[in-house]
């Protein structure tokens, strides 16, 4: 019988924060954009530039501090961290380390096993480095410093997670948190959320931590999972085999699953931290503190349980619509227009979730307005279409954003209402299927939806179909 | 008297006055230079084609009524560390010896804003590292009055360039005392101002938290009068300070009636050279007589500033010259095998041994284990120095002293032993520690004819109370720039005319 083992898990996620410019010069940080052109004398790290903050990436940090239920430095400072690295042009990265803007907090997750805390250990605001291109032709390697200087924000949790559920669950939770204050639009395969996992094992029951590794290069959920799997099953492995756990960073290969080692902790870099003398401390006064509080946008907690209350839709349709910021401002929106709060959500939760899973979308990608949902939505009460046309203008409003009024119009997709050119059909589907008409007449009752498809079919779908029962039901007894 | 006898202020009056053109006037301090080059070596750069089109564009603008000020149309030089667009900027040091920078330093555009015409680029020991400009890659500068001996440092090129009337005043760069040492020597009046007063936006950082870029001129006028230009609020430069006080040339008075003069007895025992001690005790005498109350008193904490500047300004040094790696700029070595190889070899060629040393220190005393030992540790020295000079103002309107004990040395006698040499700072190191004003003023000679300078010490942003005590000691002792002895007076003496651009140094260069 092997030995029960317990996974310890400690995050450090970076955030990169959407402001318009730089962290520490004016230059855009617009993604794409020809290589270093979005640059200046400060972010190339030409000699005698200095570093002049920008106001708006405290402010975010703040926010984030303060949802995460973080202690706010109320005088905080910059700090050097020294390396060489060509991505980084003054070969020092400006981050925080011994001040950090914010400490002590936490979020609460949900996973199967039930709900929990997550320590945040502490939040500091930091640089991004530029990019590095290597040329496989010319054997060369060039920089584009288009990123360098973007802000970042980087979050440390406490060894508080214990298993991938609960890291993907805490990395949602904070998506979520930094997408509904508008401080970053968190996508991982662009790079604007990273993480690294930090992950030791110990027999269960155990009290004293294991030796831990830390792994990089994790860009999707997905990689997340099968890293934290894999490291686990490894690490077991060498302690079930009587070998020792090796403290080091490793790269995490998704395709081919497996983590290879980068560095060992012997030659771990010593990064000479100190203060950064060309910036001054921050001193963020209660005031300050209290207007950014009083910015904080309404977060999910809270919007749930308006939903309920205003809307009046159930807890499961609340849950699913406010999980991103996005699908939570669509359904405001469009129930503003139309005030149907549960129709508004039945096509966000079915019709729109599906074109998304189809195409691999998130809920950020979508692109479609609240005005055109509410129209269409209309258009069914009213009648005008019937719901599987209804599915069908809904795909083109999803991908195209058209106006269903007019796209409903233009096809001749409204529902044929009139009995003369219906009778006509269904008098050639009784003539054209005698069986079904036969089975109907002996009592089976399932032939009439056979008779009903093939008279929708013939009239392309635009029929009413609760007119075209009806009718086929007469006629029959006659 | 010549052209090149005038000072700025003097200069500046005469061209306002069309008496004098700013072409001749940039016309003599070109030819000046470029018969005094060979010996003196102030020079990195000497720009006479750039000089002579600027000066037409002033004279241009000066004619139109834009130009009004004091300074319009006087020829300046700039230490070799702060960036001008376009022109090379060295740092004297053969990993930036191709460096043009990209946009131009914002003190240099306060000059060029109020007129000045800037002449060239001044040499310096290697980024701003020693006390000789004798680290410089392009050669050791020469004292203008013995040039046996060194003009000091690291600001050399700009001091030797003032004295030897290479130029009507300078810019240099001081964080340990590179204006104020160099100025003493080369029988100038250097400032370094108040930390903050002087955007440090263009300046290629030394030490971050110490420079304080400052004015080098012929005398006290004109040091108000190139004060008053280079202070500025510049929001590029978070340390850069509002200032509502910068009308420096109001502060030109002859009065010291009831001014408080300390000096500290730390500044004027074991170490100090006798005559030097006499010149500084005498010039005390003269204010003293001008009303002055002057009298002695402890400091304190005068030995613990070497040992803690040199880590602190070695720590910041080790950081900012990380970027010199022959990756975006500057010199890259010639063959390598790879990255590691590439950085390692532009740098071990790049850079002089008095950096290296510095960044040895500075990356020392940053690693991990020895930073509370010794950065932390100089970094409550640095407080407690603060706290010192704090409590002694609260006696005294300003602080006097030697800039230097010493004069200037003999060339060649200072670089075998640095430890000496660092000790050669210690009268000046306290006031960048402490953020404070302190300015060098010529008080005379030694026997061998090479100039004493006095230090006067001011409380953060009270550089007026210095300007006008140093105004009011020239006013009693009458004393004017004074050229060096084997100097000509005569303007334009042996020279063939304008028309080197980049100058002499080019062959070094290549």
């Amino acid at each position: 019988m092997t030995k029960q083992y317990e996974t310890v898990i400690g995050l450090e996620v970076h955030i990169e924060l959407a402001t318009k410019t730089k962290i520490f010069c004016g230059c855009s940080t617009e993604f794409g954009g020809a290589p270093n052109t979005h640059t200046c004398p400060v972010c190339t790290g030409m000699p005698g530039s200095l570093p002049v903050l920008n106001k708006q990436v405290v402010e975010y940090a703040m926010a984030l501090g303060l949802a995460a239920n973080c202690k706010i430095t109320q005088v905080c400072k910059f700090d050097r961290k020294n390396y060489f690295y060509p991505d980084n042009p003054q070969n020092y990265q400006i981050s925080q380390l011994y001040l950090p803007i914010a400490r002590d907090g936490y979020v609460e997750i949900e996973t199967g096993t039930g709900k929990k805390k997550v320590r945040i250990h502490e939040m500091h605001m930091e640089e991004d480095a530029g990019k590095l291109i290597h040329d496989e032709w010319d054997d060369t390697s060039m920089v584009d410093y288009n990123r360098s200087g973007v802000p970042l924000v980087e979050i440390v949790s406490e060894p508080d997670m214990r298993s991938a559920d609960e890291v993907i669950a805490y990395l949602e939770k904070l998506r979520m948190i930094a997408q509904y204050l508008g401080v970053s639009d968190c996508k991982l395969q662009e790079g604007s959320m990273r993480a690294d996992v930090n992950l030791s094992v110990r027999e269960a029951g155990t009290e004293e931590f294991g030796t831990r590794t830390e792994m990089k290069n994790l860009n999707s959920f997905k990689a997340i999972a099968h890293a934290i799997e894999g490291e686990r099953e490894r690490q077991i492995e060498l302690l079930e085999a009587g070998k020792e756990v090796v403290q080091e960073t490793r790269r995490w290969d998704d395709n081919k699953e497996h983590s290879y080692a980068m560095r060992s902790k012997e030659d771990a870099q010593d990064y000479r931290y100190f203060p950064e003398p060309d910036l001054v401390p921050i001193v963020i006064s209660d005031e300050w503190i209290a207007q950014v509080k009083a910015r904080q946008p309404e977060l999910r907690t809270e919007k749930l349980e308006r939903y309920k209350k205003e809307f009046d839709i159930p807890q499961y349709d609340a849950e699913i619509i406010t999980e991103s910021k996005k699908m939570a401002d669509l359904f405001e929106a469009t129930t503003e227009i139309c005030g149907k709060p549960k129709k508004v959500a039945n096509w966000l939760m079915v019709e729109t979730f599906r074109l998304m899973k189809d195409h691999g979308m998130e809920a950020e990608d979508l692109t479609f307005s609240p005005a055109n949902l509410a129209k269409l939505i209309d258009l069914v009460d009213a009648g005008t279409i019937n719901s599987s046309v209804a599915k069908k203008v809904f795909e083109k409003v999803f991908a195209e954003d058209v106006d269903p009024e007019k796209y409903v119009e233009e096809n001749g997709l409204k529902m044929v209402n009139d009995e003369g050119a219906l009778r006509e059909t269904i008098e050639k589907v009784i003539e054209a299927n005698p069986q079904a008409v036969a089975d109907y007449k002996g009592g089976k009752e399932k032939a009439l939806g056979a008779l009903m498809g093939q008279t929708m079919r013939a009239m392309k779908g635009k029929a009413n179909p609760g007119i075209v029962s009806q009718m086929l039901r007469e006629m029959l007894q006659e | 008297m010549g052209i090149l006898d005038l000072t700025a202020l003097e200069l500046g009056q005469k061209i306002q006055k069309k008496e004098i053109s700013v072409r001749e006037a940039a016309e003599a301090a070109l030819e000046r230079a470029q018969a005094a080059e060979p010996v003196i070596n102030s020079y990195v750069t000497l720009d006479p084609e750039g000089a002579l089109s600027q000066a037409d564009e002033i004279q241009r603008k000066i004619d139109a009524g834009e130009l009004t000020g004091p300074l319009a149309g006087v020829p300046v030089a700039v230490k070799d560390n702060m960036c001008i667009r376009g022109q090379l900027t060295t740092c004297s040091s053969k990993i930036l010896s191709n460096f043009k920078p990209v946009y131009t330093a914002q003190a240099v555009i306060n000059m060029k804003n109020a007129g000045a015409v800037i002449l060239g680029k001044t040499n310096m020991d290697e980024f701003a590292m020693g006390s000789t400009t004798e680290t410089s890659y392009y050669g050791p500068t020469k004292n203008p009055h013995n040039t046996a001996h060194v003009p000091g440092g690291s600001s050399g090129g700009s001091c030797a360039a003032v004295a030897a009337q290479e130029c009507f005043g300078a810019l240099g760069s001081d964080t340990g005392g590179s204006i104020r040492q160099p100025s003493s020597f080369c029988g100038v009046v250097g400032m370094k101002p108040t930390y903050g007063t002087v955007s440090r936006y263009g300046l290629v950082a030394y030490g971050s938290s110490l420079d304080q870029i400052g004015p080098i001129t012929k005398d006290v006028s004109d040091c108000a009068a190139f004060l008053e230009v280079l202070a500025s609020h510049d929001p590029k430069d978070s340390t850069s300070i509002r200032r509502e006080d910068c009308r420096f040339m109001e502060a030109l008075a002859d009065d010291v009636k009831g001014m408080k003069i300390g000096i500290p007895r730390d500044y004027m025992g074991e170490g100090l050279d006798g005559e030097v001690k006499k010149a500084v005790m005498d010039a005390a005498k003269v204010l003293e007589e001008k009303g002055a109350v002057v009298e002695e008193f402890d400091l304190g904490l005068v030995k613990y500033a070497i040992p803690a500047y040199y880590t602190i300004a070695s720590a910041e040094a080790s950081s900012n010259l990380e970027r010199f790696d022959g990756v975006k700029y500057g010199y890259r070595t010639a063959e390598y095998e790879d990255l590691h190889n590439m950085y390692k070899k532009t740098r071990s060629e790049g850079f002089g041994a008095e950096v290296k040393r510095r960044i040895m220190l500075g990356s020392f005393v940053l690693s991990s284990g020895y930073y509370d030992a010794y950065y932390l540790k100089a970094l409550r020295v640095k407080a407690l120095i603060k706290k010192a000079f704090d409590s002694a103002f609260e006696k005294y309107d300003m602080i006097l002293g030697p800039a230097a004990p010493t004069t200037a040395p003999e060339l060649g006698s200072s670089l075998s032993d640095p430890l000496k040499m660092y000790l050669g700072d210690i009268y000046t190191i306290s006031v960048n520690l402490a953020g404070l004003p302190g300015m060098s003023v010529p008080v005379g000679k030694d026997s061998k004819g090479l100039p004493i300078g006095m230090q006067l010490i001011g409380n953060v942003f009270q550089e007026k109370k210095l300007l006008r005590a140093a105004y009011t000691y020239e006013c009693a002792t009458e004393k004017q720039f004074e050229r060096p002895a084997h100097l000509s007076g005569e303007d334009g003496q042996g020279t063939d005319g304008a028309g080197q651009s980049e100058t002499a140094k080019e062959a070094h260069q290549a």
